[in-house]
């Protein structure tokens, strides 16, 4: 395997993997905190357990996405040597908040799983909020050092050097609000059909039906309100590549040419070579709409821009359909869960709804996978866009392959192990959380 | 802003050897302890490092992000030349931190208790070994910038007897801060004497080793005798350091705990201090004899500026906090 592909396959894993941790670790403690609040306000035993139950999972996750964020702080100097050497003045400021915001979740998460019967009520349960508060503040900071190298700012290039920085205004670069926004709200949607599918799951199979339906209706009022609002930062998303990234965009619809009106395609086969897709469904306008809010307006094709700054048109297409398809079937069954709220139907009886969301289970997680493949893959050739290429920012280091093989036996595993734990967990429910038993930590 | 930006940088080290390092420690305690005692241990130590187990390892991070945004040379040069123990260094991190966690929190208590315990102990003392590694690398002056060939670019670095040397020592260091921690955490005295005898042996494996890196640089051509005795901090602070080791062994027989874990982390830090005041604020010694120093590549003043900033705001919201979270759960013992 060449160096080059194995260090870009070696960070696509570590962040792949990191990302559904850290997504979970920010996610679940508003769940916890919600039943924790419920059981204050309602002294139902239940909601005690229900919070104890998911804060385990909480700390699972949390710690897991700790170590694998420990190793990417380390990786993008293993890997990327030369873009750090540049770029960690310029975009380090949100790092360096986020430094501060985990360090803060990591103490209120001490707090919050051995403070049972030793804190304040109210306090024991500020601090639950403050996990899933500073969890939030971490995942804006590090997708703002994100958007930094999609949008680059607060610097001055000139004849190849880094002068004039400015760190504050590198952080809040163009891109930084649209792309953390989307993010929360994947975050939210993501894991809160993972979340209720598992507690559907449970439902359907009769086991402890109180405790999981009130898990699973917590989950769900997250995970919909999410999937509802996703469309539109989706949409601000979308005018916002436009305007400062055309050839990602170009690539997400696999634009080849520069039209006027521009169609949005659906599917469809990419063939790089010939430069062509077939069997693509055509909505005529529909992406001069989406990238300009105006169905005749011309939407930059790949031909206006340099064959050497074309991202892989393939990958990027397809992750951006997967993402866009699965985004719009979740919206769907939000707002068929919402029309049953609303009629007060009991959920108990409407089985093939429970169904649709254990369906649901890793659907979130596939399409912001999805998407952090379009924003990562669609800027490519470059790191810092339109600045440095990746390929000049590799480590010098020979044998990156051996440690892309190491880390992915280790990603793997460690998948594999955690799932194994999970169930273990909710295969325990009945065991430890029975109503009589209150105290088991 | 500068100076507030290294103090932070010295102290995120500092703090990541005393508290990491105790966690290093703990595992390594666990790997040295009788098979039919090592299920007490492993209770104790639970209580003591459960609290605050994901704080500890904070400090790590907060010392790389200064790096990397202050002093983005010193971070790559590191990054590059000592990519493999860092590696090495990581995948021990990511392997302990998730192996305790799971240990604790599998619903079902089985088998699967074996392999955790396994991999949280290994990789324990894996880990301590190469962060001593690390850190004597850094000094050792076997980094080679010009390196033409990979052995000479990417492994004498860090494959030579002081570093390894160095190593070990830091392995026995963690595991006396571990038993001395350990020992104000129990209250069966049956247990306490345990951690006592324990804490005498990583403290007589510290000495021994600490006498083996003077060797082991006198061996590599480092002037390591030189740093520590030939300038009065250095000298202050290893004389210091020995007379804490008498009162300290005093102490321990006498088994007064509290004050023998800030007597233990003053050791340590007087330790460090020694070694590595004489070339501050030189980072990184290279084989050309030159060194990268953390004035001279310090970044941007309006980066540090910021950086300096954001870590003063943190400390104001973190410390009180961090103070609270240690006093509530340690104040037990009383």
């Amino acid at each position: 395997m060449d160096d080059f592909i194995a260090a870009r396959s070696q960070m696509a894993l570590s962040l792949g993997f990191h990302i559904i941790f850290s997504c979970i670790g920010m996610v679940m403690p508003f769940f916890m905190a919600v039943s924790h609040y419920k059981w204050l306000k309602t002294n139902d035993e239940v909601y005690k357990n229900l919070t104890k139950a998911w804060s385990k999972g909480v700390a699972i996750f949390f710690a897991t996405g700790a170590v694998s964020g420990t190793m990417l702080s380390f990786e993008l100097g293993l890997l990327w040597p030369k873009f750090m050497e540049h770029a960690g003045p310029i975009f380090g400021m949100p790092f360096s908040l986020e430094g501060t915001a985990f360090f803060i979740e990591a103490i209120a998460l001490g707090f919050f799983l051995y403070g049972w019967n030793k804190l304040n009520k109210w306090f024991h349960w500020f601090t639950g909020m403050v996990v899933g508060v500073s969890g939030l503040a971490s995942g804006i900071l590090v997708v703002a050092a994100n958007a930094w190298m999609n949008s680059p700012a607060g610097f001055d290039f000139v004849n190849g050097k880094y002068i004039n920085i400015d760190p504050i205004q590198a952080m809040f670069n163009n891109a930084w609000f649209s792309q953390a926004l989307h993010m929360c709200l994947a975050a939210f949607t993501a894991t809160g059909f993972a979340v209720a599918g598992v507690h559907a799951l449970m439902i359907l199979r009769n086991q402890n039906k109180e405790f999981h339906l009130k898990a699973f209706k917590i989950a769900a009022i997250f995970a919909c309100i999410g999937a509802l609002l996703q469309p539109l930062s989706g949409d601000i998303s979308a005018k916002d590549v436009a305007k400062r990234q055309p050839a990602k965009l170009a690539a997400m619809e696999a634009l080849y040419k520069t039209e006027k009106p521009a169609p949005l395609l659906i599917g469809g086969i990419v063939n790089e070579k010939d430069k062509t897709v077939k069997g693509a469904i055509k909505i005529p306008g529909a992406l001069s709409f989406l990238a300009h809010g105006d169905f005749r307006a011309e939407v930059k094709g790949l031909d206006k821009i340099p064959e050497n700054e074309h991202p892989p048109v393939a990958i990027t297409h397809y992750a951006f359909q997967i993402m866009v398809g699965i985004g719009t079937l979740l919206m769907l069954i939000s707002i068929v869960y919402f029309f049953n709220l609303i009629r007060k139907r009991t959920l108990l009886e409407k089985r093939w709804l429970l169904k649709l969301f254990v369906f649901a289970i890793p659907l979130g997680y596939i399409a912001l996978e999805a998407g952090w493949v379009v924003t990562e893959v669609g800027r490519q050739p470059w790191i810092i866009y339109g600045v440095m290429r990746t390929k000049d920012a590799v480590t010098p280091m020979p044998g990156i392959a051996y440690s892309f093989y190491i880390f992915s036996a280790i990603y793997f595993s460690l998948s594999i192990i955690v799932t194994f734990l999970l169930y273990r967990q909710i295969k325990m429910v009945p065991v430890l959380y029975n109503k009589t038993e209150s105290n088991n930590n | 802003m500068e100076y507030v930006v290294i103090t932070f940088l010295c102290l995120g080290i500092l703090l990541y050897f005393l508290l990491g390092g105790a966690d290093f420690g703990a595992g390594i305690i666990e790997l040295f302890t009788s098979t039919k005692n090592r299920s007490r241990t492993r209770k104790t130590l639970y209580q003591a490092i459960g609290p605050v187990w994901e704080a500890n390892h904070m400090w790590l991070i907060i010392a790389i992000v200064i790096l990397f945004v202050g002093f983005p040379h010193i971070y790559t040069t590191m990054s590059v030349y000592l990519h493999i123990p860092l590696l090495i260094m990581l995948i021990g991190i990511i392997a302990r931190g998730t192996a305790f966690v799971f240990r604790h929190y599998d619903a079902v208590k089985d088998d699967m208790q074996w392999l955790y315990n396994r991999i949280f102990r290994y990789s324990s003392f894996v880990t301590a070994l190469f962060l001593g590694i690390i850190a004597g690398s850094l000094i050792s002056g076997h980094i080679d910038t010009d390196a033409k060939d990979f052995m000479s670019a990417y492994i004498w670095g860090w494959l030579n007897w002081f570093s390894i040397a160095v190593g070990f020592f830091t392995v026995s260091l963690c595991g006396f801060l571990a038993a001395i921690y350990l020992i104000g955490e129990t209250t069966d005295d049956h247990d306490k004497r345990r951690f006592i005898k324990k804490a005498e042996l990583m403290n007589i494996a510290a000495v021994i080793f600490g006498g083996i890196v003077f060797i082991a640089a006198e061996r590599d051509k480092i002037p390591l005798a030189d740093w520590v005795f030939k300038n009065t901090v250095g000298l202050t602070a290893i004389i210091l350091a020995s007379l804490s080791l008498v009162l300290l062994w005093y102490l321990l027989i006498k088994g007064k705990t509290k004050i023998l874990r800030v007597l233990a982390g003053f050791q340590v830090t007087m330790i460090l201090l020694a070694i590595s005041y004489a070339h501050f604020p030189n980072f990184i010694r290279l084989k050309n004899g030159g060194a990268i120093s953390l004035f001279e590549t310090v970044g941007p003043e309006k980066t540090i500026y910021s950086l300096g900033l954001a870590l003063l705001l943190g400390s104001i919201l973190i410390l009180p906090f961090l103070g609270y979270l240690f006093y509530k759960f340690k104040k037990k013992e009383e």
